[in-house]
């Protein structure tokens, strides 16, 4: 893997990264299970090491990363892999939308010189910020409107364990600030990272590494974009055609149940700028019964619904559409893992049945309400649901 | 399954004093017309089904499972095996959801390629229906003709990619493979020779007065009820829904050829039955016209990752398969592999309204019903 030269083109360098992250992920178990004496020694030679290795890529742009890891001790692998991941992640953000990358650049050009100059201690609180301020901003720019998520991404980040805890906390919230929104699960994976950086000293260099360079190359791309045409970045600014439909939405409904039914809303513009709404659990049936039967919203199709695990949480998409008013609707309710419950809306839209049915087959999610909710698609003395994330499957013969 | 639909009320006729009983018929799972391994447990009164349960699942495989461990690339032969008689579109829908997320430029030349294919395989797709489906009511030769006619588009298909059913056909940004030399021409021959063709099928069949009484009138529904069973696809244009997204929402390039949505207002089988007629009658009209505008030349995928990550968040998106409207949700943390795929099977939803088209209704016609709605069980059970 590490012979071979690569050109710095974005693909070889995510692919780099993943490797890197594979052999890492090994690297780390290994260690985990044993060696521990040994890590204490090779910690105190690494400093340096590391130090110089992330200055220099702080400034140059981000090919080194392939050339090193083939010289690297295994521990200095992990970090460059770090590195590699926390830059192919920024790198991707910072190309996808290149109208975010001057707001991007706006903020993390600052940042690599002060890491640098950090003590260990501060890198890991640093780069917990890092992560966090990254994704939180992607998913910012991407998902302005779901501010109100804001008080979830909080309790999630200062959930890390480790002693930087609360630099952590705050940083990830002074970011998700600044940023205006971010989403609870940009929150949950930067508050992972924090934690995975933050258990062990190489980690926390690893860790301070990997924000010099994610930061150099972010603001490299930042730099780039900006010569490039700063035209072109204002227009895809503009709001999505769909946006006055969304404000009609969220107007109707903030009129009749008030603001707090409503946990976001938002444009998707991954999925062709559908409109989204995140809707409380507790209120979904009135609201559902609301879209379907109010004459400016008259949803009278159901299009699909689904669940989605999320680890942390579970939710059920709907996808609604409206044959009156020839407009699509994207709604999100929430619920939780341990006794996932969303009211049915069978009663509602009749295509609801049996996907609700599939949902409950297949994710566990109940949906109280529902006339005849049973398995559909595994037999009856099914045990478990497969499309959860932690399912291990029940054998009875092994 | 359903308990009480176990039980069965005993009676005495008030009439003749003769005792009466209602009965079960389980029908299926390997009954030659339920197309696939789907079972019917219907209750009988006399020759009147008072209900009617589904009972499905036999070919579930767990592809949504499955594709939640494999790279984007990979998860696209697995949507070959959903609806395996109109394979291409559920290639498409896939590539499609994946290209939408990404924002991907697919190349011109790989645009025509999808098209001709997803309409070849819509016209192969009613093909195998309207050959079915006279089989299942009691005609033993259009069922022949059509697998004849067929055939020629699956040879086609096969020169093409390859494969006469699963074709793994479209990639991520593209196609895999360019059309061969003289494939075009191969394939507007073929256009030209459907064209007739279809007229003899309805000179065979269309106008037969047996025919017309045996399916006009039964499963019925109106449009409130389509609607509210998320009916999509023929089911919902023959309550009068104009309603088709290769023209409401339009995908791929279906905006640039010119082509009608034929509906209807009966709502029974014997609309959906012209529909598909008329259906097969349009896109052989779309494939004439883009047959006749195919680029002489251009690359066949487009400038691709080589590892597809698509960003982190969530999509869908829908097309319109022969069966009705096909949809894929994609939900990426921006991994190379996705977090969750599902997949909104035309099939599967329509379905749902048997139930209801069987209650009361005469047994006899229940084949002739489940017939109407073509569904492939590969894709019910998934």
């Amino acid at each position: 893997m590490s012979e071979e030269k690569r050109k710095p083109t974005p693909e070889e360098k995510a692919k780099a990264a993943a490797e890197a992250r594979a052999k890492a992920e090994a690297l780390r178990k290994l260690r985990e299970q044993g060696a521990q004496a040994p890590q204490g020694e090779k910690e105190a030679e690494e400093v340096p090491v590391q130090a110089q290795a992330a200055e220099p890529q702080a400034k140059a742009e981000p090919a080194p990363s392939s050339k090193p890891i083939s010289e690297m001790t295994p521990e200095e692998k992990a970090a460059a892999k770090k590195a590699a991941a926390a830059e192919a992640i920024a790198k991707a953000k910072a190309a996808k939308e290149a109208k975010e990358a001057k707001e991007a650049g706006a903020e993390s050009a600052p940042a690599p010189k002060p890491f640098s100059e950090m003590t260990p201690e501060e890198k890991a609180a640093a780069k917990k910020a890092a992560a966090a301020e990254a994704l939180a901003k992607a998913k910012a720019a991407k998902e302005a409107k779901e501010a109100a998520q804001q008080a979830d991404a909080a309790p999630t980040a200062s959930g890390a364990d480790a002693e930087a805890k609360a630099k952590a906390a705050a940083a990830a919230k002074a970011k998700a600030a600044a940023a205006a929104a971010a989403k609870a699960k940009a929150a949950r994976e930067a508050g992972g990272q924090a934690a995975d950086g933050a258990d062990a000293d190489a980690k926390a260099k690893a860790a301070a590494a990997a924000k010099a360079k994610a930061a150099a190359a972010a603001a490299a791309k930042a730099k780039a974009a900006q010569g490039e045409s700063p035209a072109a970045e204002e227009a895809p600014k503009a709001p999505s055609k769909n946006q006055p439909y969304l404000d009609k939405y969220v107007q109707r409904i903030t009129e009749v149940f008030g603001k707090e039914v409503l946990e976001a809303a938002y444009i998707n513009e991954l999925g062709k700028e559908v409109p989204t709404l995140v809707i409380k659990t507790e209120r979904w049936h009135e609201i559902a019964r609301f879209l379907k039967e109010d004459e400016p919203l008259a949803f009278d199709y159901l299009s699909d619904l689904h669940g989605v695990d999320y680890e942390d949480r579970m939710e059920v998409y709907y996808h609604f559409y409206s044959y009156i008013n020839r407009q699509s609707l994207a709604v999100k309710v929430k619920t939780n893992r341990e006794q996932p419950s969303v009211p049915s809306v069978m009663d509602l839209w009749h295509g609801a049945n049996w996907n609700e049915r599939e949902t409950f087959d297949l994710l566990g999610i109940h949906f109280p309400g529902h006339k005849d909710l049973r398995r559909i698609l595994l037999p009856d003395d099914w045990v478990g649901y497969p499309l959860r994330k932690d399912y291990v499957q029940y054998d009875e013969e092994v | 399954m359903n308990q009480n639909i176990l039980t069965t009320n005993v009676d005495t006729s008030p009439e003749t004093g003769i005792r009466t009983e209602e009965m079960l018929l389980n029908v299926g799972p390997q009954h030659p017309s339920t197309h696939g391994v789907f079972r019917l447990v219907v209750k009988i009164d006399g020759e009147t089904i008072k209900e009617a349960i589904p009972v499905m699942g036999y070919l579930h495989r767990g592809t949504e499972k499955l594709a939640e461990n494999l790279n984007y690339t990979q998860i696209i032969p697995y949507t070959d095996r959903m609806d395996y008689v109109s394979a291409m579109t559920n290639n498409y829908v896939f590539c499609h959801a994946v290209e939408t997320m990404m924002g991907l430029e697919i190349p011109e030349r790989a645009q025509f390629l999808r098209l001709i294919a997803m309409e070849l395989n819509r016209v192969a797709s009613h093909l195998v229906w309207w050959g079915t489906y006279l089989l299942d009511i009691g005609a033993m030769g259009p069922f022949l003709y059509a697998f004849r006619d067929r055939e020629m588009i699956l040879d086609l298909f096969n020169e093409l990619c390859g494969a006469r059913m699963t074709f793994n056909y479209m990639r991520i940004g593209g196609v895999k493979w360019d059309a061969p030399p003289g494939w075009i021409d191969k394939a507007k021959e073929f256009v030209q020779y459907m064209k007739k063709e279809l007229g003899n099928y309805h000179k065979l069949v269309s106008g037969n007065e047996i025919f017309i009484n045996r399916i006009k009138g039964i499963g019925k529904f109106d449009t409130k009820t389509a609607l509210d069973y998320s009916l999509s696809g023929v089911m919902l244009r023959s309550t009068g829904v104009k309603w088709d997204l290769r023209k409401d929402e339009p995908y791929c390039i279906y905006d640039r050829f010119d082509f009608d949505v034929p509906t209807a207002t009966e709502g029974d089988c014997m609309a959906r039955y012209q529909l598909r007629m008329a259906e097969i009658e349009q896109s052989l009209r779309i494939l004439e016209q883009a047959l006749e505008q195919f680029p002489s030349e251009g690359e066949v995928i487009g400038k691709v990752p080589r590892v597809i990550r698509p960003p982190a968040g969530e999509t869908y998106v829908r097309i319109e398969a022969p069966r009705g409207e096909i949809g894929c949700y994609i939900a990426s943390q921006g991994k190379d592999k996705p977090w969750r795929v599902k997949f909104r099977r035309p099939s599967f939803t329509n379905l749902q309204i048997l139930p209801k088209l069987l209650q009361g209704e005469n047994l006899a016609n229940m084949i002739a019903i489940l017939g109407s709605i073509d569904i492939v069980l590969g894709e019910v059970d998934c």
